[in-house]
């Protein structure tokens, strides 16, 4: 028998083809783009990023200076791309349950409403949301020199919330251990409640020692003194206020904008996930005794959630993307630090190849970390 | 963004396609029948269509007195609007054979873009504008004060560097959108608004009050704009920068569009050279030998050029301050024609 006619041989062949056609293709638009800027005397590599930053960037979530390295500014970046997407995704997915939930009330104003709430988000393009938010925010608040002192302390005007900060004046190394340490304790204990309740089937006190575990190793702390906290409060400086904890309106409103547009789409897996499991369910829950709420919370959702996980992914893998959007309204993320760069440097080509790496390392990050937990929720067979 | 980041796939996608013609771009010009000039998106007094969708401005009157070195005629040009971050792109990969857009002549740019600056058309500043109302009489109090700009490539470092030097803090917010960054500052997002003062000029202009708003008297930066060319043309180059020279000495010598056609009976030999009455000046550029009147009669002098658009009779309203002639207190100086 002829090899050629063997179906796996020729799949084989076909692959090795496949791949090193796209290896063929990708090195040679990368020798003639490397071979035309060489020629064109256009400096290349990555050299670049050792440099001198030199601009300031408004919102730092790490510490950085304009004398700090092109690297160290582009890191400060996507610590902001992931600030905004995390919030977004986690307060997106809480709002967007609620939601779901909504839509299969029986109560005709409150489905309704949750309808209404979702497809007037769902059918906008986030961008123009983006320029709404930030708009309102712009306009509805007053300035900061006439900012609304709604609390002691803190202020709110258009150039965003300012907050009083509280910090820890000693014992910061001793204090971030009780927490950790009560952290542990605290899943230690629920693990265990958890553990006995399914023994024996009675309920426990687990939830609330759990609790207590977590806020009495540094309330304890905090009473002998060992660690002192101090409070940074904002002053009227001759602009604006200085100190204290400042939210940006840029961020505000890019966080509004994904985390309403998350909301409407979660809303959406979450309902066809409650509609996917069968009226047999329901009317067995219901035929134990339990009411409809309990139904839903102990029988329903727990089922609807294995077949929620897989498009959720979807939904978070377009947050993350989507605060791209953030050049449009100031918010510093990874790519408009990675186009002041650009500007800077000239290696444009560079500067894009890392800003997309970056988004394709983080977005299959996310897939993977999604697919861990959804293999670990999944229907065992036995 | 997206606008931009297409643009810098097609630039990119242009650098992979193929190799870059490296010389002739005056043959490729004349073949092509047309100049393709890459200018701004939409500003003011230096480029932007008027209502026929002509393009008008300094920047694009600079490339028309280039096409009509070239075929005697300024409309054999086509203006290409190029994004702030892909304009050296557009350059380099040929989609543009020159570049006038309020571009700042630095040195890494010249040494590492693979691009020639021509003379400086423009010598413009960094400055900063605030509210009247503000009571701020110099940039130097603005300590602690939110910044509006855009992300050019010198803005954003000019205002850390002279914040630096001033011992200050400042807020730095940067829109991606000329739009957003002045509904951004004059809604009060930031107490001031930076960019080259020509640009701050014509932010003013579209301001609904005009007055409530100044222009700091500091000047953060240099910023000499020109136009620019790809690397290793030097006939191309010379074109260009002798087209803008052209326009200066013209000025100089008091050649204006109106008597241009008297001047060509001048006695004054620097004239009949520049308007190619005498002397084959157009030849050694590969030119017609009227190359210079051509120019003249299209677009005018230097001096007409900017009180056309940028003047004080216009919106903008700019003296002439260091874009004064060098006898006359400022900085423009043709070199002669001989």
């Amino acid at each position: 028998m002829n090899f050629l006619n063997d179906m796996r041989f020729r799949a084989f062949c076909y692959q090795i083809g496949a791949i090193g056609l796209v290896v063929a293709v990708a090195w040679t638009m990368f020798a003639t783009a490397s071979d035309n800027l060489a020629k064109q005397n256009i400096a290349t590599g990555f050299g670049f990023l050792a440099r001198q930053a030199g601009f300031v960037i408004s919102e730092t979530a790490i510490t950085y200076q304009p004398t700090d390295s092109i690297a160290r500014a582009i890191l400060v970046g996507i610590v902001n791309t992931v600030k905004v997407s995390l919030l977004a995704a986690i307060l997106g997915t809480v709002l967007g349950l609620f939601v779901g939930v909504a839509r299969m009330s029986r109560n005709p104003l409150l489905a309704r409403l949750a309808l209404a709430y979702v497809e007037v988000l769902r059918n906008v393009p986030l961008l123009l949301y983006l320029f709404l938010w930030y708009s309102l925010i712009i306009m509805v608040f007053p300035p900061v020199k006439q900012a609304l002192n709604i609390l002691p302390g803190v202020y709110l005007s258009n150039s965003g919330l300012v907050l009083p900060a509280i910090f820890v004046e000693n014992g910061a190394a001793i204090f971030a251990l009780f927490i950790c340490a009560g952290l542990a304790a605290a899943i230690l204990i629920r693990r265990i409640s958890q553990q006995r309740r399914l023994t024996t089937g009675k309920p426990n006190h687990g939830t609330v020692i759990a609790c207590l575990a977590l806020v009495l190793p540094p309330l304890v702390l905090w009473m002998l003194g060992l660690v002192s906290f101090g409070w940074d409060i904002p002053q009227a400086g001759r602009f604006r206020l200085t100190g204290g904890l400042h939210v940006r309106p840029e961020f505000v409103a890019l966080l509004f904008g994904l985390l309403l547009s998350v909301s409407a789409s979660i809303a959406e897996i979450v309902r066809a996930g409650i509609q996917a499991i069968g009226p047999g369910q329901w009317e067995a829950a219901a035929a134990l005794g339990l009411h409809r709420s309990r139904v839903m919370r102990l029988v329903v959702l727990p089922q609807a959630l294995r077949l929620i996980i897989p498009p959720l992914t979807n939904t978070y893998l377009t947050v993350f993307k989507n605060s791209s959007l953030a050049i449009a309204i100031g918010y510093p993320d990874l790519v408009m630090v990675s186009n002041t760069v650009m500007n800077q440097t000239g290696q444009a080509i560079e500067t894009i190849a890392i800003f997309m790496g970056v988004y394709l390392s983080l977005s299959i990050a996310i897939s993977l970390t999604m697919n861990w937990y959804n293999a670990r929720v999944a229907l065992k067979v036995r | 963004m997206k606008q931009g980041f297409l643009a810098i796939c097609a630039a990119a996608t242009a650098l992979l396609a193929a190799s870059v013609a490296q010389a002739g771009t005056l043959d490729a010009v004349k073949a092509r029948g047309k100049l393709v000039c890459g200018v701004s998106l939409a500003t003011p007094g230096f480029a932007a269509p008027d209502d026929k969708g002509r393009m008008q401005g300094f920047d694009a009157d600079v490339c028309r007195s280039v096409a009509a070195a070239v075929f005697g005629d300024g409309d054999k040009i086509e203006f290409v609007p190029t994004n702030i971050n892909t304009r050296f792109q557009a350059l380099q990969s040929g989609e543009i054979d020159m570049l006038s857009r309020q571009t700042t002549q630095t040195f890494s740019r010249e040494a590492s873009l693979g691009l020639d600056f021509g003379p400086t058309v423009f010598y413009d500043g960094q400055g900063l504008m605030v509210a009247k109302s503000l009571g701020v009489s110099s940039a130097k109090e603005l300590t602690d004060a939110a910044v509006c700009t855009l992300p050019g490539t010198t803005t954003a470092q000019n205002l850390s560097d002279f914040f630096r030097t001033i011992g200050g803090k400042f807020e730095l917010v940067v829109f991606e959108s000329p739009d957003e960054n002045r509904a951004a500052f004059f809604a009060g997002r930031c107490e001031a608004i930076s960019s080259d003062r020509s640009d701050l000029a014509s932010i003013r202009a579209v301001a609904n009050n005009p007055d409530d708003y100044i222009v700091l008297p500091e000047t953060i930066s240099k910023e000499p704009l020109a136009p620019a060319v790809r690397q290793n043309d030097s006939n191309w180059r010379d074109i260009m920068s002798w087209s803008v020279w052209m326009l200066m000495a013209a000025e100089e010598k008091g050649i204006t569009q109106a008597n241009v056609d008297e001047m060509l009976k001048s006695p004054d030999p620097d004239i009949q050279r520049m308007l190619g009455v005498t002397d084959e000046l157009g030849a050694m550029l590969g030119l017609d030998n009227k190359w210079g009147y051509n120019v003249i009669k299209t677009v005018g002098n230097y001096g007409e050029l900017f009180e056309r658009n940028l003047g004080e009779k216009t919106r903008l309203g700019l003296t002439r301050g260091p874009n004064a002639q060098w006898n006359a207190g400022g900085l423009v100086y043709a070199p002669p024609f001989r």
